[in-house]
């Protein structure tokens, strides 16, 4: 009796102990092919998106070096239009913060607005910089260039005033070309890794566990849609976190007329990855959109896909320059807002229920 | 005369002797992975605000002390396996792990508090009367102790079994497989059963009825003798399953070690010879007495005062109206282990109420992601947040302050819905134990019945 329940207790112990961790990849013949999913999301949407992307910087960078040489109205023209270019763009790789983006922190040398002008000011003046630090992460990428394209002076000439018989005009003409550099350096790190092997490991990390790649990216999807979309470009400057509204934080702020076309552009990025579309055409492949259905909730499919359709309908209903339309009737503005907001709350309440990701490690009995 | 009788019986004190160290060492190893996994940094250090019990929100963490206060905790658990100066250990260890646990309510978990209330019943038990530091100290071991000592645990086991099956027995549990549908088909990775059973719906169900039978019937088959093996081999299978299954860290551990009481004395006198042999103890110095007497009425007096309430206590649900999974009013510290699939999100607006501003928070700059996860679809926690978010923004100035909030929760894979009130100031409500009529009624078709 002793032993057979010493032997019992013992055996367990060790399968227990054993069975802590389940990490690591594993093979997929269950009904829903999450390796599939991962490897739709991978080579249809994010390596191609990045490869855009990796396009469109290059187009921005060499419009740079033309500028810098040549600081004329063509040439400036030139360079608007490679940011602009690369702006959209942007809009749908910026939620795949994973793998090397996430090691770099990319969005930190791309996208953090509003930008401190005076920082970008001083640097100039100064002429030495490091954009690697933590104070400059709001003095570089898109929005120091929409500022040093468009904000600098009050007209054209003004502008080109600055990068031609100011006295820091080749500080100036340097600082575009050292964040585009910048830009550059980091995008071509991401890329090669996705070309190399971290691809595969990515679609092949689709287990349950708090850091595989298919919990992270499910993680990151809805924080970019709550943070990045939903606050970052309607919320904040609308100042539904703020007693008064704050256009001056809108994205674009002074290119100003494009901030509309971003965020749906960053909206359609969204939708695109939850239905699985191909970044290079129509095709359509697993997702989660699929996932779901697999599990029987075609009418959570049904709900956020509504959702995303009426934000999408508000959304165009505002004025092509979201500062104009919150001064003028924010209403409008926060109700776009309202509508993604409802759609947060299917994300992040009902889809991660129907996946039951794993989010934390915690010791938890479920209730 | 009958219950005279039963208070003058006496056991082998070997069973609750052996128990003792086991319970010792499990504690001093929770204790050590706790602190080993950087729990006490991220759960107690880190967040900027805690979660209160109603009534102890005097109990707050010591900031850095708090590694004290778990060395402490670590360290009466060690005392207690050894039995040294026992009576002051197992004090020291219900008031150091209870306090713990009050510090926060996020970290709530039925196991915690299986081992508050068992460390609190040891407090009143002659654990220490067999291979103890304190018998050397006294010089004398005692053989037998009364059997209502080591019944008394026995039935405290019994509850917490027979009431997490009786949890079971409601509609989402038994006919929709709920939460079980929605936890299972997620552990795909698992080797061997994680492609084949996990998704499949007649696993959901076995495993539903499986639980709540187990539940049900395992105290009373393993207070039969005849039973008893089969008992365990199925304790062994449940655990070893749930662990495998969900991440409840110590707990299995804690409860297979905890069933051995339920065996025959000679079962555990072979694990104290085992014990004297390895480690070259001998007794033979000590006088071995026969009968431990407590010198007064007061202990069992407690006990089975203490045994009563909890055999009451969680049926105090049934004094809230409303649908105890949607409120959660009585829900905890009444064995509902495992019993449901819960996500919410809630938003929090500050209102000026003279000029009608407002603005949102957000809860990241407050809450850790546990923290916020618990909150948002708890109305105690929302309550207790809004309060903090009311006085924080009062303190920065604001004036008129009312604080509402948008909250949606999800139950068991039913579409999400709003969850409280968003047109009632939070900031005027106070936190009591009667029943929030500021959370709004469950009105899913899907209705939940049962107990």
């Amino acid at each position: 009796m002793f032993k057979k329940i010493a032997t019992l207790l013992i055996v367990s112990i060790v399968i227990i102990s054993c069975s802590g961790s389940s990490d690591g990849p594993s093979g997929t013949t269950d009904n829903f092919d999450r390796e599939a999913m991962l490897s739709n999301l991978a080579n249809n949407i994010i390596v191609p998106a990045f490869a855009d992307f990796k396009t469109k910087i290059e187009g921005l960078k060499s419009s740079a070096e033309t500028f810098s040489q040549t600081p004329d109205q063509t040439n400036l023209d030139a360079l608007r239009q490679a940011w602009f270019n690369a702006y959209k763009t942007w809009q749908h790789v910026a939620m795949f913060e994973i793998g090397k983006a996430e090691e770099l922190q990319f969005v930190y040398f791309f996208n953090i607005y509003p930008l401190t002008v005076a920082d970008v000011e001083t640097n100039i003046a100064n002429g030495t910089y490091d954009l690697n630090h933590v104070n400059n992460h709001d003095a570089q990428g898109f929005p120091a260039l929409d500022y040093l394209l468009y904000g600098i002076g009050a007209n054209d000439t003004e502008i080109l005033v600055k990068y031609t018989t100011d006295a820091n005009a080749a500080n100036y003409k340097k600082y575009i070309t050292d964040i585009v550099a910048k830009m550059d350096e980091i995008i071509e790190a991401i890329v090669n890794d996705w070309n190399g092997a971290y691809k595969n490991s990515f679609i092949t990390s689709s287990g349950n566990t708090a850091t595989s790649s298919l919990n992270k990216f499910v993680n990151d999807y809805i924080f970019y849609y709550e943070k990045r979309l939903r606050a970052n470009k309607f919320g904040i400057p609308a100042g539904n976190f703020s007693t008064n509204s704050l256009p001056e934080k809108v994205e674009a702020f002074y290119k100003q007329n494009i901030s509309k076309e971003l965020a749906l552009e960053a909206l359609t990025a969204v939708q695109n990855v939850f239905t699985g579309k191909a970044y290079n055409g129509s095709t359509t492949g697993e997702s989660f959109k699929t996932y779901l259905e697999n599990l029987g909730r075609n009418d959570l499919v049904t709900l956020i896909t509504n959702q995303f359709n009426t934000a999408k309908a508000q959304i165009n209903t505002l004025d092509n320059n979201f500062y104009q339309q919150i001064n003028t009737d924010n209403n409008q503005m926060t109700m776009a807002y309202d509508e993604l907001q409802k759609a947060v709350v299917l994300l992040k309440v009902d889809m991660l229920q129907a996946f039951n990701v794993s989010v934390d490690y915690v010791d938890a009995d479920g209730d | 005369m009958l219950i005279k009788n039963y208070l003058s019986q006496q056991v082998n004190s070997a069973s609750l002797a052996v128990f003792r160290v086991l319970f010792g060492i499990m504690m001093f190893l929770s204790i050590v992975r706790f602190w080993y996994n950087g729990w006490v940094e991220k759960l107690y250090i880190q967040p900027k605000f805690f979660f209160s019990y109603y009534g102890f929100e005097w109990v707050k963490p010591l900031g850095i002390y708090t590694y004290l206060l778990f060395i402490f905790c670590g360290l009466s658990a060690l005392f207690v396996a050894f039995g040294f100066k026992y009576r002051f250990a197992i004090i020291a260890f219900f008031l150091s792990f209870t306090y713990i646990e009050l510090m926060d309510k996020t970290t709530y978990l039925n196991h915690y508090y299986f081992i508050s209330i068992l460390s609190f019943v040891l407090i009143f038990l002659p654990a220490n009367a067999r291979i103890s530091v304190d018998a050397f100290i006294r010089k004398k071991e005692y053989v037998s102790i009364p059997k209502w000592t080591v019944d008394s645990i026995k039935v405290l086991l019994g509850i917490v079994y027979f009431y997490a099956g009786l949890a079971k027995l409601n509609s989402d549990w038994l006919f929709r497989a709920m939460p079980l549908k929605i936890w299972l088909p997620s552990k795909y990775d698992l080797p061997l059963i994680g492609n084949s059973f996990m998704h499949q719906e007649w696993f959901h169900f076995v495993m539903s009825w499986g639980g709540a039978i187990y539940d049900l019937t395992i105290p009373f088959l393993l207070l039969y003798k005849r039973t008893r093996l089969l008992a365990f081999v199925l304790v062994m299978f449940f655990h070893v399953f749930t662990r495998v299954l969900f991440p409840i860290g110590m707990f299995p551990f804690i409860m297979i070690v905890s069933t051995l009481i339920f065996f025959e004395t000679s079962f555990h006198e072979r694990i104290i010879n085992w014990v004297k042999k390895v480690f070259s103890v001998s007794t033979d110095k000590l006088q071995q007495v026969q009968n431990y007497q407590y010198k007064n009425r007061l202990s069992v007096g407690v006990i089975t005062v203490f045994l009563f309430i909890q055999i009451l206590f969680p049926w105090r649900y049934l004094l809230y109206p409303g649908e105890l999974f949607w409120t959660e009013e009585g829900y905890r510290f009444s064995w509902r282990v495992m019993l449901m699939e819960k996500a919410g999100y809630s938003n929090f607006k500050i209102v000026d109420d003279v000029t009608k501003e407002s603005f949102y928070v957000n809860n990241a700059d407050y809450l850790s992601s546990f923290q916020e996860k618990q909150m948002s679809s708890q109305p105690d926690f929302i309550l207790e947040y809004a309060h903090f978010l009311g006085d924080h923004y009062t303190n920065k100035g604001y004036k008129n302050i009312e604080v509402y909030t948008d909250s949606y929760v999800a139950l068991n894979g039913r579409l999400s819905s709003r969850f409280i009130d968003s047109n009632v100031d939070l900031y005027q409500q106070r936190e009591s134990f009667k029943h929030k009529d500021w959370i709004l009624p469950f009105t899913d078709e899907i209705k939940i019945k049962g107990l």
